[in-house]
């Protein structure tokens, strides 16, 4: 295959909480253009991994690399700037402002940043429209049912015009019905941005993945395309085991 | 929900409203007024950095002193005139909240209020250990003679009632516009976005610090200007604007009148400084012997607002029945 530039890199990346190594030594690539799922057990890591991702956390060893440029040192909202949008994992839309507004800060952002042009008023209903909540725009954010907050989140991600887009465990507490949404507003997205899902759901995993990352007490278990993590046997004693009828 | 011709339009009419009153108020109610359309400008300062940011300042008699400060030690000693030390005054302001901000904004929550007032401390302090300047507590009166001033082809006397009135007017009516300006503008979002949620906020990539850094200056300034304002229009300065009590005053007004709302400050610090007034003789009547200061009014107030009405009057009325009001 072709050598294509990676669009996100790590080296020797480690975080520990207290004698808890959360993350250890994981060296990652990711291609652009790429959807890949993050899965594993509880605690395996995949949230203090993207979030070292992010820059909520500084790590304790290891560089990050995005688009060819050292980013470890980097703040959170700088990287945001570069085009790393994370959506997190328990829902944290503001509640007390309308759903336009939610929106509206991210565009109005990635304007000031010159990263696109046009009235905030039509990026937001851009945004809004790829995930179906245009008619909700003026209500509180908090009013709305749970299952539009995760897509309002997810809007909000969208708006910021990412180059990575980090979606931690996006369709937690969603219906079956709203889950097979998702799965097709991911289709959507994946023609635009690269995609770095943590996912508990393997029929989501399964649909969306190019490739899998297995995490387990903070290493990489293995790596690879759906049907080869499938048929590891080293993830299915770790992991997917305990789903066997999956 | 959004209404801006509503918006504007009700805005205007308070400020046609209040010019208005210049000329049918009695002397008396015109110098109550006037002095609180000022205190009503250091609300309105405090109500962006409280209110809309949502960061709890227990420090703002400094910025406010700060104003006072600059503008009448400006006139009285460098003899400027009332524009120039008016300048001096918000000028003051600015750099001390850029210098006090830097370091206070480390911290947040509890630590931020105790930081706030301590600086507040330092400088109240400082108004008193510079007594040979500033006279400390006994103050000082700027001379009349001193504060007329003429500015675009008018000559402006300020102690003179009428003029006094509309210069207060006129500076409430501009800060009131920067106010209704700044929240509906996409800077106000963000502030608004940093009250509700810091950290969602900064992953939206914005500097946090940066804004409230910005916004602690734009609150100093406006601040400042009601405290230079007030030097200059009632010809006093002394050390009690510097005191604890003008930092918590303008959190009550703001908590009375509404927090995050652009009329709050003005109902609050009207309504405050007419319960005071009628309330303190009132009291005076009902219980000659107790000697009851305005300030347990003020105490009590604060008590009943809190309990009852955490919005304030205007924040209750939005929730209610006006959801379009900024």
């Amino acid at each position: 295959m072709a050598a294509v530039k990676p669009l996100l890199v790590t080296r020797n990346l480690s975080r520990s909480f207290g004698g808890l190594k959360a993350v250890d030594m994981i060296d990652f690539s990711l291609d652009p253009g790429e959807v890949r799922a993050i899965i594993g057990p509880n605690g395996a890591g995949k949230t203090t991994f993207v979030s070292l991702v992010a820059g909520r956390i500084a790590p304790d060893t290891g560089v990050i690399g995005f688009d060819g440029r050292d980013i470890t040192r980097l703040p959170d909202y700088r990287r945001v700037r570069l085009g790393v949008a994370y959506t997190f994992q328990i829902t944290s839309v503001f509640a007390n402002l309308s759903v336009f507004d939610n929106v509206a800060l991210a565009v109005q952002r990635v304007h000031a940043d010159g990263r696109s042009v046009g009235a905030t008023a039509a990026g937001v209903k851009a945004a809004l429209d790829a995930v179906h909540l245009s008619e909700r725009s003026d209500m509180l954010a908090g009013e709305m049912a749970y299952g539009h907050q995760r897509l309002l989140e997810i809007a909000m991600g969208l708006a910021l015009r990412p180059r990575l887009l980090i979606l931690d465990e996006p369709t937690q507490g969603l219906s079956d019905g709203e889950i097979a949404g998702f799965i097709a507003l991911v289709k959507e997205l994946r023609k635009e941005t690269t995609i770095l899902l943590i996912e508990h759901n393997m029929n989501v995993v399964m649909k969306l993945a190019n490739r899998i990352t297995v995490l387990d007490a903070g290493k990489v278990l293995a790596e690879g395309t759906p049907r080869s993590i499938r048929m590891n046997e080293k993830v299915q004693r770790a992991y997917l085991g305990g789903v066997a009828h999956d | 929900m959004k209404r801006p011709l509503l918006v504007i339009l009700l805005h205007l009419a308070v400020i046609a409203l209040l010019l208005a009153a210049n000329y049918v108020l009695p002397a008396y109610h015109r110098d109550v007024l006037s002095r609180a359309l000022v205190l009503a400008v250091f609300a309105m300062g405090y109500n962006l950095l409280m209110g809309y940011t949502g960061l709890l300042s227990l420090g703002h008699a400094m910025y406010f002193a700060a104003g006072l400060y600059g503008a009448g030690m400006t006139m009285l000693h460098l003899g400027w005139s009332t524009p120039a030390a008016f300048g001096a005054g918000v000028a003051t302001g600015v750099v001390l909240a850029l210098v006090t901000g830097v370091l206070a904004l480390r911290t947040t929550g509890v630590a931020f209020m105790i930081v706030t007032m301590m600086f507040a401390q330092v400088f109240y302090l400082a108004t008193l250990y510079f007594s040979e300047w500033t006279r400390g507590d006994e103050g000082i009166v700027l001379p009349q003679p001193a504060r007329i001033f003429d500015m675009g082809g008018f000559h402006f006397d300020p102690t003179n009632a009428l003029t006094r009135y509309a210069i207060a007017a006129g500076l409430f009516s501009l800060v009131l516009l920067l106010t209704l300006a700044l929240a509906r503008s996409g800077f106000g979002r963000v502030m608004v976005a940093i009250r509700e949620n810091e950290e969602r906020t900064r992953m939206l990539g914005y500097n946090v610090f940066a804004r409230k850094l910005i916004v602690v200056m734009i609150s100093g300034a406006v601040s400042a200007a009601a405290g230079a304002a007030y030097a200059l229009l009632f010809g006093y300065v002394g050390s009690t604007f510097a005191s604890v009590q003008y930092s918590i005053l303008p959190l009550l007004w703001v908590l009375i009148g509404g927090a995050a709302t652009t009329l709050g400050p003005l109902i609050g610090t009207v309504a405050m400084t007419y319960l005071v007034d009628y309330s303190s003789s009132a009291l005076a009547r009902a219980l000659p012997d107790w000697n009851i200061s305005y300030l347990g009014v003020v105490g009590i107030a604060l008590i009943v607002v809190v309990l009852f009405f955490p919005k304030g009057i205007l924040g209750t009325i939005r929730e209610r029945w006006a959801k379009w009001l900024p």
